[in-house]
């Protein structure tokens, strides 16, 4: 019988520059499935290729010689020895391969852990394989249950609940201050990636006007465009704060842009409205002596880099949780596994036959009493040639030497026709 | 023999209890059907706990404030009644650890306390006194509750402003909902003060003669009125928000306690009969 091997590298066994070397593209991911599928040794495959990891997916009745055309195709099509490779490479089969294809889909293998773009780079690979044909009962079976798996870890656990990166982690921490950020006035002063990403969180969180500062007018004008904002002068800043409720500050100043005192006198101008600083420059554009002040809130990079650390650290609890969900839904697969061989398939096909014909005879005899037991013997054993004869034909095809994969085909057809699973 | 009424309050003591362990239980694990049943017993407790108060007015044909157990009974009964309908109109979940908790211990002991009334002349049977009581007491349950969310306001504010978010940064909510629910609380909290005091000023003419006799009682009342007059006056011509509020929300509620308990044990006047045990 078929079983799962997977074979791969990830980010914790390869570094970047072997994982660059081992990366398929679209095109040779369609031309590795084709290879593989013409392979007498593997039934079923996929290739799943993203930056952090090279997984080949494989379903096989003969798990070395499987192995060996995995690495041989790999050495040959990246012109690579597979010594280069080897040590990185890990197999897994069986059980094991499940777990992993199960922890990978629920990004409890990643990276970061939680990170959303994995389910879909492995639906991705996927439907690659479908389009090819390459994936059989075994591998849809799997994935299907993965893709299933994944949901319920990310509903269940609180892996991906909170910010890992600087801007929406900002953005996090604006929201237990506003509550809303919705109409919520922010102002950009300089520019740079982090802050124009923050500045983009905020815009997706319905936020309202942003202003743009910038020491150059024009870049200003230009970065506002780009924020349907509005540009001011860095003259203004001390200005706009009476109206903004959370300042962005990214410039390459080597002095603070805003002191204690300034905020200060803004402070008592808004009434105590609340102000939310990050200072995502280093050195450090805003005053930390600010946050001091009541109702305004200074954040700078190591804070921000510190509550990211916290947020990890959660994740990763919450990931025990997803590991706990992940080996129940392996023992499910096992579960499932075991009953595709072929015996216990007829096995469970005959008892629901059996059970069947036993409640029709009760139910008739019940009407039927002037039967004598004779009578009632001869329609019992009716009843059980009529099964055999039924049952024949489905058994012989059952047990006998077909390929694996039709094989797989059939008892999977024949589980689903007599709900054998339910 | 426990008496039907003493059975009632016992249930309902339990009610709080087991709401106070649903709030709890939100607490750690955070799913929303463990503060949603917190909320349906507090809800249930509170239902017996009107019973309970309403079973005593019949029984007396007045309204039941006439030794200490019926008093912090009826504060209770506010406080729960405020709490269901502050949780069911802000949304502010998290409060349930202060309000269940709190209803259940203020509960819990005054049941211990004698409960035979005591004996004043007959001055109840006044509408000015019934509203006068009713407006007092919602009026301190909004103060309590205003109080709670302060101290909640001042632990979220310390975990934002120190960096380090722990246990509560996580499971509290934003300092903005904290703050307009205190300022919501204590505008109830104020109207039906003032709405108290003013029918209290009523009744005593109609008994005594005078509006304001420089009783302790009254004269804390005044205190307190005017601490809050002053917090809200600062809000809104100065912009009191926040921290600051959330202070004067402890403070406010601090003197609130004096006028409730200190004055009556301390100082005598002629509210202590409804204090005495």
């Amino acid at each position: 019988m078929d079983e799962i091997v997977l074979l791969g590298i990830n980010h914790k066994t390869a570094p970047i520059e072997l994982r660059e070397c081992l990366a398929f593209s679209n095109e040779e991911t369609l031309a590795a499935l084709e290879t593989f599928k013409a392979s007498p040794a593997i039934s079923e495959v996929m290739v799943i290729s993203t930056c952090n990891r090279v997984e080949i997916l494989v379903a096989t009745g003969n798990k070395t010689k499987a192995e060996e055309t995995a690495k041989t195709y790999l050495s040959a099509s990246k012109k690579l020895p597979v010594a280069k490779f080897e040590q990185a490479l890990y197999a897994h089969c069986g059980d094991e391969a499940v777990r992993h294809i199960f922890m990978v889909a629920s990004s409890l293998d990643s990276m970061m852990v939680g990170e959303p773009q994995i389910l879909g780079q492995i639906k991705e690979a996927y439907n690659i394989a479908g389009s090819k044909k390459t994936s059989g009962v075994l591998l849809n079976r799997l994935l299907h249950r993965a893709f299933f798996v994944a949901k319920r870890v990310r509903s269940e656990t609180g892996i991906g609940d909170h910010a890992v990166s600087i801007s929406y982690a900002a953005i996090e921490l604006g929201k237990k201050i506003f509550g809303s950020l919705e109409g919520k006035k922010a102002l950009l002063i300089g520019a740079g990636e982090m802050a124009e990403l923050a500045v983009e969180h905020l815009l997706r969180n319905k936020s309202g006007d942003i202003l743009v500062a910038n020491r150059t007018f024009e870049s200003g004008v230009q970065l506002a465009q780009k924020f349907n904002g509005q540009a001011v002068r860095f003259e203004e800043i001390i200005d706009c704060l009476q109206n903004v409720d959370i300042i962005i500050s990214s410039t390459g100043s080597p002095d603070f842009i805003l002191t204690r005192d300034q905020v200060k006198g803004v402070m008592r101008i808004r009434r105590n409205r609340p102000l939310f600083f990050i200072d995502i420059a280093v050195p450090r554009d805003i005053d930390p002596a600010i946050n001091r002040l009541t109702n305004s809130y200074v954040y700078d990079i190591d804070d921000l880099q510190g509550v990211i650390a916290e947020n990890i650290e959660e994740r990763n609890r919450e990931a025990i949780k997803g590991a706990r969900i992940v080996d129940e839904s392996v023992i499910h697969f096992r579960q499932w596994y075991k009953s595709l061989g072929a015996v216990p398939t007829i096995v469970a096909l005959r008892e629901k036959m059996d059970s069947i014909a036993k409640t029709e005879i009760k139910k008739t005899m019940q009407s039927l009493s002037h039967l004598s037991d004779q009578d009632h013997q001869a329609i019992t054993r009716m009843a059980n040639a009529m099964i055999n004869k039924i049952l024949h034909d489905p058994t012989r095809l059952l047990k006998s030497n077909e390929a694996q994969g039709e094989k797989f085909d059939h008892l999977d057809i024949t589980r689903k026709l007599f709900g054998l699973d339910e | 023999m426990v008496s039907s009424v003493e059975l009632i309050i016992l249930i309902t003591i339990i009610f709080y209890l087991l709401s106070t362990v649903g709030y709890f239980a939100y607490l750690f694990w955070q799913k929303n059907y463990l503060q949603q049943t917190g909320y349906y017993l507090l809800a249930a407790g509170f239902l017996l706990h009107t019973m309970a108060i309403a079973y005593g007015f019949i029984q007396s044909g007045q309204i039941p404030v006439k030794n200490l157990f019926e008093t912090l009974s009826m504060a209770c009964w506010a406080i729960a009644g405020v709490f269901l309908i502050l949780q069911y109109k802000f949304k502010l979940k998290i409060l349930g650890i202060y309000a269940a908790p709190l209803l259940t211990i203020v509960m819990a002991l005054a049941s211990r306390l004698p409960k035979e009334p005591v004996q004043v002349e007959n001055i109840y049977k006044s509408l000015w006194f019934i509203v006068h009581i009713i407006a007092v007491f919602i009026g301190e349950a909004s103060f309590a509750l205003a109080c709670g969310v302060g101290f909640l306001y001042l632990v979220q504010e310390h975990a934002i402003k120190t960096k380090h978010h722990g246990f509560f940064f996580r499971r509290l909510p934003s300092l903005e909902l904290l703050d307009s629910t205190g300022y919501g609380c204590i505008i109830v909290g104020f109207t039906m003060l003032s709405l108290g005091l003013v029918t209290g000023f009523v009744y005593a003419k109609s008994v005594w003669g005078k509006f304001w006799s420089w009783d302790p009682k009254e004269v804390w009342a005044g205190i307190t009125w005017l601490l809050y007059a002053a917090l809200l006056h600062q809000r809104l011509i100065a912009g009191w928000r926040g921290r600051r509020a959330a202070v004067m929300a402890i403070i406010g509620f601090a003197a609130v306690l004096f006028t409730f308990f200190g004055v009556n044990f301390l100082l005598k006047g002629h509210h202590g009969e409804f204090t005495r045990w």
